[in-house]
């Protein structure tokens, strides 16, 4: 079961502000699909390896060539907010 | 037969290569095609207002008009991964596998709707409309590529990429009756492609037939220095020509039949039906157990959120995309996050998040990854024995819009028979294999590693077989 005060720390972490209504649907919409997952509890896993890419494949290696980066009026195109050469935000506060 | 958007790509390849068809005129018939029929649709987020410059004589393609999933970057070109964070977002650079299919002379004639992010089975995670079925419009094309799919199903282009992380290609593809393709892990480069869950992602081919999806397959693959996980394909991707199934042995699954959960009756009928057609063929079928193939579903509700929460952190109002107003750093990130950000897309970042954060890693993530493991190593003992393992896409024919929005678990369900594919890396293939109340079944058919020219032949000589009729009723507009 994930609480609210779970809800409101994992959101937090994931840098989500969630409103009054979704704090309660997020608790248990998240304790059921977890609840669901918990059935991958019940398998003897003792010894197994983890996956993480599943394709053999290792050491991918290039040469270390310097290359044009991309300019710096063309990256700021997109950006919602610019100020001398770069993104502008608001302070980071305390 | 004679309006040119009837034909199959490799039908109006031939007929752009002889001169009998100019592609511009291809390129017009289809973007006709689009602003009449889209409307009752919505499988498009952006279209061609024009045929663009260029010239196409001597390319492999011919100038062949392709949807796009709006999940590739395109220069120029909005790409919006179906979310309002990126709404107004001009990437400065092309996708790998879109840039591939360019210089084989193909024409970007839209990019597609999808589930927000490709999280979804319905496509009604789209943060901007829903997608309609094609068969039915009342009812969802599958998701998360399934403004692909509904293109390709409703002729309004003649075959579309997209991208599957868990079925995202093979099950809307299955619910508009069209074949789908998710390639072996690593055989087209995922360079430009939005990241959702960076281990399982890969793009492939929506074709009307089988043969169209070994052509676009063949333009897609190949190492892409910009992807180290990109692999060179150890062979020639074919054109496929077999008719009989003589020598070939398909295993079918026990946890995977038609005697799974969730299966409906009338798509287990239409699998069991293909199973004969299979032996008559010459192929043999024979039952096998994937024992861990039923965690699937868990496994992978921990490992692609876990990798989506961490590639969806760089969504934060500072570089791109939507920003919303907040009086410092920490509150712009979180405003911004909450109003770009739709339902399915926050829930699976908090469970990504959860299943990551200190004290619950080893319980989730690492036990998923172990339960990746043990799937992977079920498969390679099948395919010692089998050259094929089969099994419906997906257990529903297309369901109401509306049926499952409240129900994540219902929604997740979808993905029960190709997510175990994914979290294997293996290539699979869905065919239309014939119809369960008026609406298409597909059938899965999947392979080793590296398997994809096994798979097409294969494919081929079922589809001669099923002689599917892929032009959905609903629509009232012939191809």
């Amino acid at each position: 079961m994930i609480d609210r005060n779970q809800v409101l720390h994992v959101a937090r972490l994931a840098r989500l502000r969630l409103s009054e209504d979704e704090i309660p649907r997020m608790s248990s919409e998240l304790s059921s699909v977890l609840d669901h997952i918990e059935k991958i509890s019940e398998l003897d896993l003792e010894g197994v390896v983890p996956t993480s890419h599943v394709i053999e494949l290792e050491n991918v290696f290039r040469a270390d060539e310097p290359r044009e980066s991309w300019p710096t009026e063309r990256i700021l195109e997109g950006a919602p907010d610019v100020a001398q050469g770069g993104f502008r935000v608001p302070t980071p506060g305390q | 037969m004679s309006e040119p958007t009837s034909l199959t790509a490799a039908q109006a390849v031939e007929r752009l290569r002889s001169r009998d068809l100019g592609w511009r005129e291809l390129f017009d018939a289809y973007r006709e095609r689009i602003e009449r029929i889209d409307p009752k649709l919505g499988a498009f987020l952006w279209s061609a207002s024009a045929a663009p410059d260029g010239e196409f004589d001597s390319a492999p393609l011919q100038g062949l008009p392709v949807a796009v999933k709006d999940i590739f970057c395109t220069e120029g070109v909005p790409t919006t991964a179906g979310s309002r964070i990126l709404e107004g977002y001009v990437p400065p650079y092309t996708a790998t596998a879109v840039r591939r299919l360019e210089e084989a002379g193909s024409t970007m004639v839209g990019k597609t709707n999808m589930d927000e992010f490709a999280m979804g089975s319905s496509n009604e995670n789209s943060g901007y409309h829903v997608v309609r079925n094609p068969w039915d419009v009342e009812r969802v094309p599958g998701g998360s590529s399934g403004g692909s799919a509904a293109a390709v199903a409703a002729g309004l282009a003649p075959w579309a990429i997209g991208t599957d992380t868990g079925g995202s290609i093979r099950q809307p593809a299955s619910l508009c009756g069209i074949v789908g393709l998710k390639p072996t892990y690593g055989a087209v480069s995922r360079y430009g492609m939005v990241a959702f869950a960076s281990s399982l992602d890969q793009c492939g081919p929506l074709t009307r037939d089988v043969t169209d999806a070994a052509l676009l397959l063949k333009h897609l693959i190949g190492r892409d220095p910009c992807d180290s996980t990109s692999l060179d394909f150890p062979e020639e991707i074919a054109l496929p020509n077999r008719e009989r199934l003589d020598g070939l042995r398909f295993g079918v699954p026990a946890e995977l039949s038609s005697e799974a959960e969730g299966i409906e009756p009338g798509v287990a009928e239409v699998f069991d039906r293909t199973l004969a057609l299979i032996e008559e063929l010459g192929g043999s079928v024979e039952e096998t157990k994937l024992p861990h193939a039923p965690h699937g579903i868990s496994a992978y509700y921990v490992l692609a959120p876990a990798e989506a929460s961490a590639n969806l952190a760089r969504y934060d109002g500072v570089r791109f995309g939507l920003r919303a107003d907040g009086d410092d750093l920490l509150s712009l990130y979180e405003s911004t996050r909450a109003d770009g950000f739709g339902p399915e897309v926050k829930r699976r970042i908090m469970l990504g998040t959860f299943a990551l954060s200190s004290g619950f890693y080893e319980a989730y993530y690492g036990r998923a990854q172990r339960v990746r493991t043990k799937i992977a190593e079920d498969f390679r003992t099948a395919f010692e024995r089998f050259d094929f393992l089969v099994t419906p896409t997906s257990p529903t024919v297309a369901f109401p819009i509306g049926d499952r929005v409240d129900d994540p678990l219902a929604m997740y369900a979808c993905d029960l028979f190709t997510l175990p594919g994914n979290l294997a890396g293996l290539p699979g293939l869905s065919v239309p294999c014939g119809l369960s109340e008026g609406l298409p079944v597909g059938l899965q058919l999947l392979g080793a590693p590296f398997a994809e020219n096994r798979l097409l032949a294969a494919g081929h000589a079922l589809e001669r077989a099923f002689a599917f009729d892929p032009a959905p009723p609903a629509l009232e507009v012939s191809r």
